[in-house]
């Protein structure tokens, strides 16, 4: 446990001392900022307007929505760009020997790997979580309907951030890692809307979009923490598999 | 002597390649190992193979009696390893990337600072501690390869190709701290400059396509250069028949400008008795010298069986 927090601890401080973390949440940070003043401009108008009375949301739900509809779609970029360099940017630069020679097994080296990664997601997301609290200075928010969606957020960024592991751990050149798991991770977002026609293919089962809708909807259910989870581990296993393939291999 | 390290039949197969064949050998406290070997013939495969970071296809490695494949974490807190490219993250600070190095080998939060500052001392690099390591030169950032290599105080150092690219001043440095961390730890080197070896090491194995072809002591070695030849020079060439019939010798050789190389039969022939009678019997000598055989020249012998 120790060894992991150590190994993930490095993570974080790699993302910061390369101005590579530092653009990338400037980016995000500009980009949600965006996103939420839209969100609350527009609710007046929109609410104020030819809307029926009945379709009207509260304030929580509308700019909620626009947030985190766009944070989906903004993670699906960041995330890769962030994971990118976890394990092939050491097969590059051949430092894997030095975290093979410690006292510290492989799984312990991609937990470490994935919970640093992590990390630094969940601060991404925690900041969406305030920044739409400040909300509540002014309004009554519905905070269930916000922790719903951050921890729906947290488990879909946890999922990104595996398969750019999973990636990453695949080749030697960053850029092909992060263009790699971009695609993956778009495939199987929207897997469902290739059979949008039958509701009951299994392709609907499988789609990451289809669970996180879930949470953005504010209901917090055991059957989607639990795909997410098994998603999580089933690339972390996979990973694990592969840097033990390097020792076992060559 | 503790024994420190021991490799048993050390085999790697890369597909049908067989990189290293049945490699046996053991290291003892305080002993420099040297490990010789051309270009491709299993050192790196070896070390890879005792640092736990490729595993052998048969055979077994045991650090401080401690099996590395079967309790890995435990046989590694004893290793400290420098690859032949080392690895450093190069985007820390010196003190920050050895601070990351003590961290992963376990070394308690109070000890750290400490032991960061030991392992600097020793390699000289105290005045380089708040530098981007990419912004170093070569000879200092094999100096911070070296330095995480001993921050936990390892019972065995491992060094691949430790002095490759460096310049003869750097050079001659990283060898002295090589022979300064051999007095407390143990150490295997390997490398392909020869003088190299007679400079640092204690013992010596000779690795060729995979096969140990010689272990020895640093003195076996030289005796093996030495051997039983002396270079002399006759003005009047006898034939061997000749020189046979004086004394036990196996072989003469011609070389240039009269020089001749005379191998006996043993090695504690009598020199004196020698020229005495190559006096006597009025040969034109004029010169009489040990022939050594240069190191490259036993290097190439043992790797050409």
């Amino acid at each position: 446990m120790k060894m992991i927090i150590n190994i993930a601890s490095k993570e974080i401080k790699s993302f910061f001392v390369t101005p590579m973390g530092w653009i990338i949440l400037a980016l995000i940070t500009a980009a949600f900022g965006t996103y939420y003043l839209e969100g609350v401009n527009s609710y007046f108008e929109v609410m104020s307007g030819a809307i029926r009375p009945a379709e009207r949301v509260g304030v929580t739900i509308y700019v909620g929505q626009t947030v985190y509809g766009a944070a989906f779609f903004l993670m699906l970029f960041a995330v890769p760009l962030m994971s990118m360099r976890l394990i092939s940017e050491e097969r590059r630069q051949q430092t894997l020997p030095f975290l093979f020679t410690a006292p510290v097994s492989i799984v312990e080296i991609v937990l470490g790997k994935f919970f640093g990664l992590f990390a630094f997601l969940a601060l991404m997301v925690v900041y969406i979580f305030l920044m739409l609290s400040t909300l509540n200075i002014w309004a009554d928010i519905d905070f269930g309907y916000l922790f719903s969606n951050t921890f729906g957020l947290l488990l879909l960024v946890g999922s990104f951030a595996a398969i750019g592991i999973y990636f990453s751990s695949l080749t030697s050149q960053p850029i092909i890692a992060a263009i790699l798991s971009f695609i993956f991770a778009f495939l199987l977002l929207g897997l469902e809307s290739y059979f949008a026609s039958q509701p009951n293919h299994w392709f609907h089962h499988v789609s990451l979009l289809k669970h996180f809708q879930t949470f953005s909807r504010g209901v917090i259910s055991s059957k989607d923490i639990i795909y997410f989870l098994l998603f999580i581990s089933t690339f972390i296993v996979l990973t694990i598999r592969r840097l033990d393939a390097d020792r076992l291999r060559g | 002597m503790a024994t420190t390290l021991k490799a048993l039949g050390l085999t790697r197969l890369f597909g049908p390649n067989k990189a290293v064949n049945n490699v046996s050998f053991d290291l003892s406290k305080g002993e420099v190992l040297g490990f010789l070997g051309p270009n491709g013939a299993g050192k790196s495969t070896t070390m890879r193979m005792l640092t736990g970071n490729l595993a052998p296809t048969e055979g077994q490695v045991e650090i401080c009696g401690i099996n590395i494949i079967e309790e890995p974490k435990l046989a590694k807190a004893n290793i400290g390893y420098l690859p032949e490219m080392r690895p450093l993250y190069k985007e820390f600070r010196v003190n920050e990337f050895l601070r990351i190095a003590a961290k992963l080998h376990n070394i308690p939060a109070k000890k750290i600072n400490s032991s960061i500052d030991i392992a600097m001392e020793k390699c000289g690099l105290t005045h380089m501690s708040n530098r981007l390591i990419e912004n170093l030169s070569n000879g200092y950032q094999q100096r911070v390869g070296i330095a995480q290599a001993i921050i936990h105080n390892p019972e065995i150092v491992i060094l691949d190709e430790p002095t490759v690219g460096l310049d003869p001043i750097q050079i001659r440095e990283i060898r002295k701290l090589i022979k300064e961390i051999g007095k407390e730890h143990s150490v295997i080197l390997s490398t392909h400059i020869l003088p190299e070896v007679e400079i640092v090491c204690d013992r010596v194995q000779i690795i060729d396509k995979g096969n140990l072809v010689f272990h020895g002591s640093i003195d076996d070695l030289k005796q093996q250069r030495r051997g039983n030849k002396l270079l002399v020079g006759f003005k009047k060439t006898p034939t061997l028949k000749k020189l046979q019939s004086l004394f036990d010798i196996v072989k003469i050789e011609k070389q240039e400008d009269l020089l001749h190389v005379i191998q006996f039969k043993n090695l504690d022939f009598d020199m004196e008795k020698f020229i005495q009678v190559c006096v006597k019997e009025k040969l034109g000598l004029f010169q009489v010298s040990p022939h050594i055989t240069s190191l490259e020249d036993t290097f190439v012998q043992l790797t050409n069986k």
